[in-house]
């Protein structure tokens, strides 16, 4: 399969995730939209990583595919974002009432 | 004469111990104390000045160096007095009439509170110290010292009695006027630096070959700048008649013996720049004959005695430079001599007046003075004979010597000499009849007041009038006497060499009997004239009209003043100060700070708190990297 | 002497850097005024030894060096040379004078204000002292921090915004000088330790083009001409004055603005010629545009403390002029006539702020006629006065008229547009003795009584020394003539 199916495919998450953020307000979809766009980047990582790998086994039958590792460490950090960012928005939703982001304005002043 | 050498510099340092004594211990010292002081070290000096003097005669000249001033890689000057023929005279002349102004100043200002007293003689000895010291310099730095030094005296005299405002506004004003003066001396001395790498009298004058004649016309000119503000000529003169405001006795010293002679002793000195700048000289002798006439016809409508007399100064060194400017360098000297024996004279004539007067300078208010002071009366007379120039007084002689010296360079100087030297006899005599003669105009209390002056004026009066009338008798022209011009002879040394250049125009004997005949005639008519009209003057309201108004207004020249350079420079300064300074160069400033203020304050609405804009802003952002990084 | 780690240059820094910290913990007002005029008094006898101790030698002798930052190139190196040494003179002499003046004065934080003043002393000696570009910014900030919280926290009615002012233009200067030292320091040659050298002799044999040269000079001129202030960076300067505490106005003035003038000299001139060459006039036309734009103005003032800020504004204007003349005589002169003018303005200082504390008032139109209540003062004022319009046998004479006379080497119409500054100098001056002092009392000036021992100290050893040096000025060119005269043979 060729790798621009990948990259049509994570463009389009991506762009999702990108329009999400931008207009809806409500902070648990905003969050959503924030994971796909972190998976729009995994997909295309573990993309990359198989052509690459593709590439140089014809020179080197033994060369290992590690590039996936990166994968990992996206998720560990989206793991410990995913925490974060729910106990900001229970914080959230604790003092306003609301998971509306624009109320979040308010900590200007 | 090598002990001559090791006391030279007493002459000008007695007077500054004087001013240190009087200066530091005005609070502790009694009025006669700070009187003998003050007055007994310009007797010390005179002394000495005498013994140098004889020594001179004999023909010792020396140049005296004590220590370097300043002695850099490029600039040298020497600390050194120039002892000859010029200063030695011009020595006897200072503290000579500085002392007997001393003297009468003992008792004139006996009046004053003990501190005051005794801070005035400081003052007066200051003054000659800085004269001493404007004659002795052997280089034209240690002689713009003294020149500025007379300024701030004269200044500080002037402004004696600060309480009263006009009085220190004319003091502010001599010192300012002199200023400016002092800068075109300054500039000179810079130019003569630049070309000659020298300042030192000997250096310039033995090198003047080296100058081309523009450099020597530019410097000539700007010495001369310096001299109308020293000596009052025009543009420059309107502050001597202003500087009346001081005690009388230093009108006296400001007149006579010193400052205003500085600038006509600069120019003598220099003699051989200005011989060989026949433009300068031109100009000089201009100028000199304008003041002396303009002088003399603001004189003609004074009613203030010494204002009469400060105008008659202005009038007389008018003559001095027309002296200067046709190459009569000996006759100028000669008329700074007698005209200092003889204004002396007349301005402590004035000042016992005055004294007797209570204060009264108003003449209109005078009259008939001659009954109760006679001594003053008759050496007034004889001053007034003598600037007059009846012979066989002192004034004479001197105001011959110039006048045909015009005569011989341009005759039309001549004729506006006489018909100066005619003014000169009508508002003398206008002030002596109108001051001694006639009734008694002042008031009652006055006229009970009335007394001849103490011992200490009438004594120096008495020595002046001498002089005034036997002092010209050094200078005696070759007709009249082979050989009676001494003072020539004894100055020939330092005009040696202008004699050399200068071309010399002989009068016949004829010529000049003819000359003096004509000048002394019509002196003696105008003379007469004003005696005639003055002697019976009563006082009138008179409402001058026309040319006499102009006249009596001193032919608007303060008011001219006024409008073209002191009103726009002080418009010019509001303009700077209210507008440039506070709205455009402040203004750009404060602009750039309230261009940042303003700034940020617009930039901070975007940070309104909504996470969306963030992020919109954000994505906005990385699109336009994206496509920099793709297309451009 | 001292072996070889402790000298005088380092003396001079380091004594009222720790005196200054020291300073700080002194609770009690007076124990910390006496410890801190002591401190001062010490510097002042190390100055006097540096005096004694000179050879004469350009930039040696007295010196005082070991690596900083070693691998960038920064040395912390110290030097005495003739100019320096006059200098660092000047800042010791002036502080006593400075304290003693005030002793009367009471602060609140009195510790704080002494040991901000020992501080700023401690950067003022670095600037003149240092032979190496890093330290001598370093220390040109340092002199500037202490003065902003002296301005800020001490000042008078409007001292925020005038110091904030103050603070951000002469910053904005520095900025410049920082980045020109960066770049001359980008283009220096390699020394055993670093690829560049921040040395002064490093720059002084930099080769930079003239393009190169031409951009950095106005970034290092900008710099002290804020400083200085030559016109138009002016504006900083009355308001600065007016608005600070006298005794840091006195430091501002008398040596504060010198660091400008010390920067031209030693990094400027050496460092950049061809740049000087090519813009003389540019720089000559605006100092001279700023003697008689300041002197007219000062005429227009009616405080006290501007009408001196303006006059000082038209002096340094002259001092300008003559460096860039770029005669030898014209360096000399402005070389002793920074001391002469440190000396002059902070004796009017001290005067205008006697009679402010007396009479609490500095409006010239609402005093008149002190002469009768305090004659002392009035003799003494009007000596200084007159100091300071270059009357001669007075200090300023001597150095005004070097300036001048090379000025007018340089060109004869400067020398003429900028002699008309003495006579302006002269009606300003005049015009304030004669309404301040002169004339008749008031109802204020009824009250004004004569002032004390202390106060007669100071201007009397202020007016001893413009009279000495004004007589006998040939010791100060004895002491600076190594220093100044190779400058100018560079343009030769």
């Amino acid at each position: 399969m060729p790798v621009y199916y990948y990259i049509f495919l994570a463009v389009a998450l991506f762009s999702i995730g990108v329009i999400g953020v931008l207009i809806r307000r409500n902070a648990i979809i905003i969050f959503m939209c924030v994971e796909l766009m972190l998976n729009a980047a995994n997909l295309l990582l573990v993309a990359f990583s198989k052509m690459h790998h593709q590439v140089l086994m014809k020179t080197n039958p033994t060369a290992a595919s590690d590039a996936q590792v990166f994968v990992f460490f996206i998720m560990v950090v989206a793991a410990a974002e995913v925490s974060v960012g729910l106990a900001i928005i229970v914080m959230m939703y604790r003092n306003t009432h609301s998971v509306d982001v624009n109320f979040l304005n308010r900590l200007k002043n | 004469m090598n002990n001559i050498l090791q006391i030279v510099w007493l002459i000008p340092i007695l007077p500054l111990i004087g001013f240190i004594i009087n200066g530091l211990g005005r609070n502790n010292l009694s009025k006669t104390l700070s009187g003998l002081i003050g007055s007994g070290v310009i007797l010390a000096s005179f002394i000495i000045s005498v013994y140098v003097f004889l020594s001179v005669k004999e023909g010792n000249t020396h140049l005296i160096h004590y220590f370097e001033f300043i002695n850099t890689v490029s600039l040298n000057v020497h600390f050194d007095f120039q002892i000859d023929q010029l200063s030695s005279l011009f020595l006897l002349i200072i503290t000579g009439v500085g002392f007997l102004i001393h003297v009468y100043s003992t008792s004139y200002m006996h009046e004053e509170p003990t501190k005051d007293f005794a801070k005035y003689f400081a003052y007066l000895n200051l003054f000659v110290f800085s004269m001493l010291l404007l004659v002795m310099g052997g280089n034209y730095i240690i002689m713009f010292i003294g020149w500025e030094g007379v300024g701030l005296c004269s200044y500080l005299l002037i402004g004696f009695w600060f309480k009263n405002n006009e009085y220190t506004n004319a003091a502010k004003k001599a010192f300012i006027m002199n200023r400016i003066g002092d800068l075109g001396f300054l500039l000179a001395v810079f130019w003569l630096l630049s070309k000659l790498g020298s300042a030192d009298f000997h250096q310039v004058f033995d090198n003047v070959a080296k100058l081309t004649s523009f450099d020597i016309g530019g410097i000539t000119l700007l010495l001369f700048v310096g001299a109308t503000g020293k000596s009052a000529q025009i543009p420059l003169y309107t502050w001597l008649p202003d500087a009346m405001a001081g005690p009388t006795p230093v009108s006296a010293l400001i007149h006579a013996a010193t400052m205003v002679t500085a600038g006509i002793y600069m120019i003598a000195r220099s003699n051989i720049l200005f011989t060989m700048a026949p433009l300068t000289q031109a100009i000089i002798s201009i100028i000199g004959i304008s003041t002396a006439l303009l002088a003399a016809t603001i004189a003609l409508k004074q009613n203030d005695i010494k204002k009469v007399l400060a105008y008659s100064t202005v009038s007389q060194l008018g003559y001095m430079f027309v002296g200067l400017g046709v190459g009569a360098y000996t006759g100028a000297v000669f008329h700074v001599m007698t005209h200092a024996f003889f204004k002396a004279l007349l301005f402590l004539g004035a000042g016992s007046v005055i004294h007797a007067m209570g204060g009264e300078q108003d003449m209109r208010n005078m009259g008939g003075l001659k009954k109760y002071m006679s001594i003053t009366h008759i050496t007034f007379l004889l001053g007034c004979l003598a600037i007059a120039g009846m012979p066989p007084f002192s004034g004479f002689f001197s105001k011959d010597e110039i006048l045909a010296a015009a005569f011989a360079h341009q005759p039309i100087l001549w004729i506006a000499g006489v018909v100066g030297a005619l003014l000169t006899a009508f508002y003398m005599f206008r002030l002596y009849a109108m001051t001694f003669h006639g009734q008694f105009r002042g008031t009652h209390d006055q006229q009970h007041h009335l007394h001849e002056s103490p011992a200490a004026i009438t004594i120096p009066l008495v020595i002046l009038a001498i002089l005034a009338v036997v002092g010209g008798w050094i200078g005696i022209p070759e007709v009249f006497m082979h050989g009676g011009h001494r003072l020539e002879a004894f100055l020939e040394p330092i005009f040696e060499k202008s004699n050399h250049i200068a071309v010399k125009h002989e009068l016949s004997h004829a010529t000049e009997y003819t000359l003096m005949a004509v000048s002394v005639g019509g002196a003696l008519i105008a003379l007469l004239f004003a005696w005639n009209k003055f002697s019976k003057y009563q006082k009138a309201e008179i409402n001058e009209t026309g040319i006499g108004k102009v006249i009596a207004n001193k032919w608007y020249v303060d008011e001219l003043y006024d409008k073209v350079i002191v009103q726009p420079l002080q418009s010019l300064a509001t303009f700077f100060n209210q507008v440039i300074e506070k709205n455009i160069i402040d203004g750009l400033v404060n602009g750039v700070g309230k261009a940042v203020h303003y700034g940020s304050r617009q930039i901070r609405l975007l940070q309104s708190g909504l996470v969306g804009t963030y992020i919109l802003l954000m994505v906005i952002g990385m699109l336009i990297l994206f496509i920099i990084q793709l297309f451009l | 002497m001292f072996g070889n780690y402790i000298t005088i240059p380092h003396l001079l820094v380091l004594f009222p850097l720790l005196a200054g910290v020291l300073t700080f913990f002194i609770k009690k007002e007076s124990s910390a005024k006496s410890f801190s005029l002591l401190a001062v008094m010490i510097t002042l006898l190390i100055s006097i030894a540096s005096l004694y101790f000179h050879n004469n030698k350009e930039l040696s002798g007295l010196t005082f060096n070991y690596m900083w930052l070693k691998s960038i190139g920064a040395k912390f190196s110290m030097a005495l040379d003739g100019m320096g040494r006059l200098l660092t003179f000047l800042t010791a002499v002036s502080f006593p004078i400075i304290l003693i003046a005030g002793y009367r004065s009471s602060f609140k934080n009195a510790n704080v204000f002494y040991g901000l003043i020992l501080l700023a002393q401690a950067g003022l000696m670095g600037v003149f002292l240092s032979t190496d570009a890093l330290l001598f910014y370093f220390f040109w900030e340092l002199a500037l921090i202490p003065i902003y919280f002296l301005c800020s926290y001490w000042g008078g009615e409007k001292r925020i915004a005038a110091t904030f002012k103050f603070f951000i233009y002469t910053f904005t200067g520095s900025l410049f000088l920082l980045v020109g030292i960066i770049y001359v320091y980008l283009h220096t040659g390699a020394t055993r330790f670093s690829d560049h050298s921040f040395s002064l002799n490093a720059f002084r044999t930099v080769i930079l083009n003239s393009s190169q040269q031409n951009f950095m000079f106005w970034l290092f001129f900008i710099a002290f001409a804020i400083k200085m202030p030559i016109f138009p960076f002016h504006t900083w300067q009355p308001d600065t004055y007016e608005q600070s505490p006298t005794s840091v106005t006195m430091i501002l003035s008398g040596v504060m603005v010198k660091m400008g003038v010390f920067g031209l000299i030693r990094w400027v001139l050496p460092i950049f010629p061809m740049a000087v060459v090519k813009f003389d006039n540019v720089l000559i036309g605006l100092s001279v545009i700023g003697m008689i734009y300041a002197s007219l103005i000062a005429i227009k003032q009616d405080d006290l403390k501007r009408l001196a800020a303006y006059s000082s504004i038209a002096h340094i204007g002259l001092m300008s002029a003559a460096i860039f003349s770029m005669q030898t005589v014209a360096l000399e002169g402005v070389v002793i006539q920074m001391f002469a003018h440190g000396i002059n303005i902070i004796g009017l200082w001290i005067v205008i702020d006697l009679i402010e504390r007396q009479l609490g008032t500095r409006k010239i139109s609402q005093l008149g006629g002190i002469a009768h209540k305090a004659p002392v003062l009035t003799i003494l004022l009007v000596v200084i006065a007159f100091a300071n319009i270059a009357l001669p046998l007075t200090n300023a004479f001597v150095g005004e008229f070097m300036m001048f006379g090379g000025l007018f080497k340089f060109n004869i119409w400067y020398a003429a547009v900028a002699g008309l500054s003495i006579i302006l100098a002269a009606v300003y001056t005049l015009n304030m003795v004669q309404k301040v002092f002169y004339g008749n009392t008031n109802a204020l000036t009824e009250s004004m009584k004569e002032i004390s021992w202390n106060e007669k100290l100071v201007l009397m050893v202020i007016v001893v020394m413009i009279f000495l040096t004004g007589v006998f000025p040939q010791p100060i060119f004895e002491l600076t003539k190594i220093s100044v005269a190779p400058i100018s043979t560079i343009f030769k």
